[in-house]
């Protein structure tokens, strides 16, 4: 009896082995990334370590932002709840190491587009959710209302491991003007030490100048310069090397943009299944079968904009509601005079 | 054969256990990294760096290499770990002395001092005096000189600087004068073990150290002058200081940190050193007429340097590793400079992290080769 049972226990062990090996072998071929994520029931994700509008924690622990929605995004459309969502909070040092090592699998922490960083170090970067641009912030009582008005031996705070330290060389270069670099690794020690008088100016992306303008002790005693010295797209990040988790994302970030521009919002979003136009329908998931080449079920957009909203109404609650910048800018949609323009979903 | 195959067979397979456990980080690390198509490799130190960097001990700015920007990082590591050590060191020892001294008020005053500076984290210790000493200075247009030349603001402490005429021949006074030292003391070393005649060799010392720099001055044709520092309009309320030499506040608030954390723990190695003395050899020491001063320096230091070195050697490390907490006050060292912005700008993160590992085990190793001969020379030799 005893050796039937063993030969039994052990047939039942090759079955499921085998079973196993099937499994395993489709969803490789989907994507390990995914796999993993629904396997473990959230979306790593790495943020800042704290930029209003952006990717904030507020005393409960809750993350806002616009960067946070995007991996609120991706973990509605992956796992169907728009809070399965593991932030990590990341310095602008640490964000690509956390990434390539594999500790997180999405960087949503307004990190610029570049060349040397979508080529050389194992990174890809999946679109924009953000057109910035470098500008510098100085104290309103200095007088000074232009860069022009900048003068040998000016101090300029910032952080370390960004493409602001390169573009602060190249703008003080060219304008042949010596200057004091100080720069931190986080970025509450940069305005710390701006606004105790360290530094004459600090410098960042705009709307990190904007954000942090809040932090400080008085706002309305530091003005954000005009000028704009740089290109700074900014945009989600994933490993190189899982093309299929590289279109989740991707998508994810596009389905908000095309939602805004259909107009279907989340609270709109379950009237929209029976409209007229086929490109709302493909959207809202009651026409063609989108979901499917990403290896997802075919409401994956539909959760995005009724879970999340869509990009619209994500800045409007970010950045536009909290007073950081009001006015869209490049970050409008195509139709409406900005830039942002995505491919179509179908 | 002597050896046992029991006694090399655990050997054997300790070794083999580090040599698997290092290949297969080595193996996994290189799997992943062409995985993500990441290249290893150490051309990026010959490639333009551009960035500008803080503070800096050689001529460096962005359109120079990654290897210099290095070199920078690492001059500035040690800039700050030797001034530390020496404020350290003599801090330590004047407390040290202090703990064990009859006056109560001085006394407890060290005691005190220990106490609340060893028990508190550094890093919070270097956050002190960067972010809260640094907000009660005065902005430049608003700060007070000191002595006339010396000015304290936020910006940093502006000090004049030497301007030299003939600076060769006033350095080689400096070196005739300790040269001349040296033999005079070997002289007189000589003279007391053959006559017994004590020569005054302390004030002969001073006395060269101050006359023959003088007299390169006087006959010499040495001029030094001061340039002060002038303040200077940036902006309505912006200001700074321009000629003289600047030191950076972050340089100053982390010298300052690390000195004054380190010197409680070398206080206690003195102290420790001073007791271990046995009270039996101060008291023969005295009783053959040697005076207080004579039993300090030729009977108690001698037996007490051998306990103090060792463990000294240890804060001595500790100081120069902490130095790399600097990241966090934007002191321009190797962390901040080569493991952050290089690090960052190039994505070599194995290749970078290896070097900078490599750079403190070879300073710490370097300064504990120069202890432990230290050591060892003052060590009892046996005759």
């Amino acid at each position: 009896m005893f050796k039937y049972l063993k030969q039994l226990t052990s047939l039942v062990a090759m079955v499921a082995v085998l079973f196993t090996f099937t499994t395993e072998s489709m969803a490789a071929k989907k994507s390990k990334t995914l796999k993993n994520t629904q396997k473990k029931g959230f979306v790593r994700c790495g943020v800042s370590q704290g930029l209003p509008g952006f990717s904030n924690a507020d005393a409960a622990g809750n993350w806002t932002g616009v960067d946070v929605d995007v991996c609120r995004a991706v973990a509605a459309a992956v796992l169907g709840d728009a809070n399965k969502v593991k932030f990590t909070p990341l310095s602008a040092k640490e964000r690509f190491t956390a990434l390539t090592s594999g500790e997180i699998d999405i960087l949503s922490r307004n990190t610029t587009w570049t060349l040397s960083r979508d080529a050389d170090i194992g990174l890809t970067f999946v679109g924009v959710n953000f057109y910035d641009g470098q500008g510098f912030m100085v104290r309103k009582s200095s007088g000074i209302t232009s860069t022009s008005q900048f003068k040998d031996g000016i101090s300029a705070c910032t952080n370390i491991g960004t493409t602001t330290e390169l573009n602060m060389r190249d703008f003080f270069n060219s304008k042949g003007i010596s200057y004091e670099p100080v720069a931190f690794e986080k970025a509450d020690e940069v305005v710390a030490a701006y606004d105790a008088g360290r530094c004459d100016t600090y410098t960042t992306d705009k709307s990190g100048l904007a954000a942090q303008r809040t932090k400080m002790k008085n706002p309305d005693e530091h003005i954000v310069l005009p000028e704009t010295i740089s290109k700074e797209p900014l945009g989600p990040v994933v490993r190189q090397g899982d093309a299929v988790w590289e279109d989740i994302v991707r998508w994810s970030l596009n389905t908000m943009i095309e939602a805004e521009e259909y107009g279907i919002t989340s609270a709109n979003a379950d009237m929209m299944k029976t409209s007229d136009n086929p490109a709302i329908k493909r959207l809202v998931g009651a026409e063609g079968e989108l979901g499917a080449a990403f290896g997802l079920d075919n409401d994956w957009s539909l959760r995005i904009i009724k879970q999340v909203g869509n990009y619209g109404e994500s800045y409007k609650r970010n950045i536009a509601d909290t007073g950081i910048l009001p006015d869209r800018g490049p970050n409008q949609l195509w139709t409406k005079g900005g830039i942002l323009y995505v491919p179509p979903a179908r | 054969m002597n050896f046992k195959l029991k006694d090399i067979v655990p050997q054997l397979i300790t070794v083999l256990a580090v040599v698997l456990v290092f290949g297969f980080f080595t193996y996994n690390a290189q799997i992943n990294m062409e995985n993500r198509g990441i290249d290893f490799g150490y051309g990026f130190l010959s490639q333009e760096s551009s960035f500008d960097v803080q503070f800096s001990l050689i001529e460096y700015d962005g359109s120079h290499s990654y290897f210099r920007a290095y070199l920078v990082g690492l001059l500035n590591t040690i800039l700050v770990s030797v001034i530390g050590i020496i404020i350290a060191t003599i801090l330590g020892v004047i407390v040290g002395i202090a703990r064990l001294s009859p006056n109560y008020l001085i006394n407890k005053f060290a005691a005190f001092y220990v106490e609340f500076f060893r028990n508190i984290p550094l890093l919070l210790q270097i956050f002190f005096w960067y972010f809260a000493a640094l907000r009660a200075l005065p902005l430049p247009q608003d700060a007070e000189a000191m002595f006339g030349v010396f000015f304290l603001t936020i910006k940093g402490l502006y000090v004049p600087a030497f301007i030299w005429q003939n600076f060769n021949i006033f350095f080689y006074s400096i070196v005739a004068a300790i040269i001349s030292i040296i033999v005079i003391r070997a002289h007189a070393k000589k003279v007391q073990e053959n006559q017994g005649k004590q020569i005054p060799v302390f004030l002969i010392s001073v006395g060269l150290i101050f006359i023959l720099p003088l007299l390169s001055f006087l006959i010499g044709g040495v001029r030094l002058s001061f340039e002060v520092p002038v303040l200077k309009q940036l902006a309505t309320t912006s200001f700074i200081y321009e000629g003289g030499v600047s030191l950076p506040p972050e340089l100053i608030a982390l010298t300052l940190s690390l000195s004054l954390y380190t010197a409680t723990f070398i206080a206690e190695c003195v102290r420790a050193g001073i007791q271990g003395v046995g009270k039996g050899q101060k008291e023969a020491a005295a009783s053959i007429g040697l005076t207080p001063n004579q039993v300090l320096k030729l009977v108690i230091m001698p037996q007490a340097l051998r306990i103090i070195i060792p463990p000294t050697t240890n804060q001595y490390l500790n100081l120069t590793k902490n130095s790399s907490l600097a990241a966090a006050i934007a002191y321009p060292d190797l962390v901040l400079v080569f493991a952050g912005t290089a690090l960052m700008q190039t994505g070599k993160a194995i290749e970078i992290v290896s070097i900078t590992m490599f750079t403190y085990l070879t300073l710490s190793i370097s300064i504990s080769i120069l202890m432990n001969w230290y050591n060892k020379k003052i060590a009892i030799q046996e005759k």
